[in-house]
């Protein structure tokens, strides 16, 4: 058995507005899917029901464990690794902290910020959004977890960055994971596209 | 455990740190109770008779100042998404993060109030019971105030609401909390300091998972 994630019938409507319906997708270890559309075609959305941060109107999202446990519901949070659309970085806590923080709740251990191109002892308020970015990747990396699911990961990240997260989804892939990644621009990585919006 | 340990230690860093809303909380205790004396003049009897209510209402609104933002900052900067898939119980954050609002919060408003009890006037065994009653009643109010907090956090400007939320639900706590030391300068028994045990307790106890409730349904809506 391999990691798997399987999705069906799934439908989310917003308010009075439809954003998908009917959506049937199969990923397998190794996948990476770029998540594309238009602004307010459901990406985020999509990625919150996948999380289990966001109940779908309809459907099933159901994940395949290596041990072929199937986990759905609120379980499948435990296997979700997450990098949204805000950067979760707190103005007050130097990048060490804020990184040993986030390991110690995820029962991981912390990877060093130097990795990712951050100073440890960095104030989270003199960040830029770019090193910002970059921190929640270094978040996402330290957690884990086997299914990646990234909200415009490339936002703000320079050509290093960009080059440092695509070869961080290429081992986290390579590596038996999954990773969803709701994005505009190529993330520099060979994968699957989902287009969102259309119908 | 330590999942549970980590969340306090890093709500009491951010409370502490600039930006935090703790040392705003007791300036604002210590301004309100400085300031009612000036209006009512110096009546030392009078003063003495009226301090546990005064610095009760004191405390209350104080630590109402500093949970507004127990869950509205996590929820506004997407920390909360990461809580919410961590290995920790929703419930289980919400307790610490309620232990940490108490620890920044209701312990220093607890040994400021002594201080500003002896400066109105207030007996040495009154003084004792108001100290008591606080350490007992504090800890429900940074309880019940969890659960407004978590209710609220998706709501711009809701510390505006949250008072009208939390404040009915704490009245037995100052009723029972002045309620003791009135008792104890009137010379007479009272259960009242029992009565606010029970109640704190109960609250510490069923809080977290209405807290965890209310963020639950704030991040899938």
């Amino acid at each position: 058995m391999t990691f798997a994630l399987a999705i069906e019938r799934l439908a989310l409507t917003r308010g009075h507005r439809r954003l998908f319906a009917g959506l049937d997708l199969s990923l397998r270890a190794g996948d990476l899917l770029s998540l594309t559309g238009p602004n307010g075609a459901g990406k985020t959305s999509l990625l919150r029901v996948i999380a289990g941060l966001l109940a779908p109107t309809e459907g099933i999202v159901r994940i395949r464990t290596d041990s072929g446990e199937a986990v759905d519901g609120e379980d499948r949070a435990r296997l979700v690794g997450w990098l949204g659309d805000r950067d979760a970085v707190k103005p007050q806590l130097d990048v060490g902290e804020q990184l040993r923080f986030w390991a110690k709740l995820y029962g991981t251990p912390a990877p060093e910020p130097e990795a990712f191109g951050l100073k440890p002892q960095l104030p989270g308020q003199y960040l830029s959004s770019g090193q910002k970015r970059r921190l929640a990747l270094a978040r996402l990396v330290l957690t884990g977890r086997k299914l990646w699911l990234l909200d415009e990961p490339l936002a703000a990240l320079d050509d290093d960055g960009k080059a440092l997260l695509a070869g961080k989804l290429t081992a986290h892939c390579a590596a038996g994971g999954i990773a969803i990644a709701a994005t505009h621009d190529p993330l520099g990585v060979d994968g699957l596209t989902l287009r969102l919006g259309d119908a | 455990m330590s999942a549970l340990r980590t969340v306090i230690a890093r709500d009491l860093m951010l409370a502490v740190r600039a930006g935090g809303g703790a040392a705003l909380a007791l300036a604002f205790f210590a301004a309100v109770a400085t300031l009612v004396p000036l209006g009512i003049g110096p009546d030392l009897k009078l003063l003495a008779r009226i301090a546990a209510g005064v610095l009760w209402v004191a405390a209350v609104l104080a630590a109402l100042l500093s949970l507004d933002r127990l869950f509205q900052a996590d929820f506004e900067d997407g920390s909360l998404d990461l809580m919410a898939l961590a290995p920790l119980s929703l419930e289980a954050l919400a307790f610490a993060k309620i232990v940490a609002h108490w620890l920044s919060t209701g312990l220093p408003l607890t040994v400021i109030g002594a201080l500003l009890a002896v400066a109105y006037g207030l007996p040495a065994a009154a003084t004792g019971t108001l100290v008591l009653a606080l350490l007992i009643g504090t800890p429900a109010v940074s309880a019940i105030g969890g659960i407004g907090a978590a209710l609220t956090l998706s709501i711009r400007r809701g510390g505006l609401i949250l008072p009208f939320i939390v404040l009915p639900l704490v009245a037995p706590v100052v009723i029972f909390g002045a309620g003791a030391v009135a008792a104890v300068l009137d010379g007479l028994q009272s259960g009242a300091l029992l009565f606010l045990a029970a109640f704190s307790l109960l609250a510490v106890a069923l809080a977290p998972f209405a807290a965890a409730a209310g963020v639950r349904l704030n991040l899938g809506a």
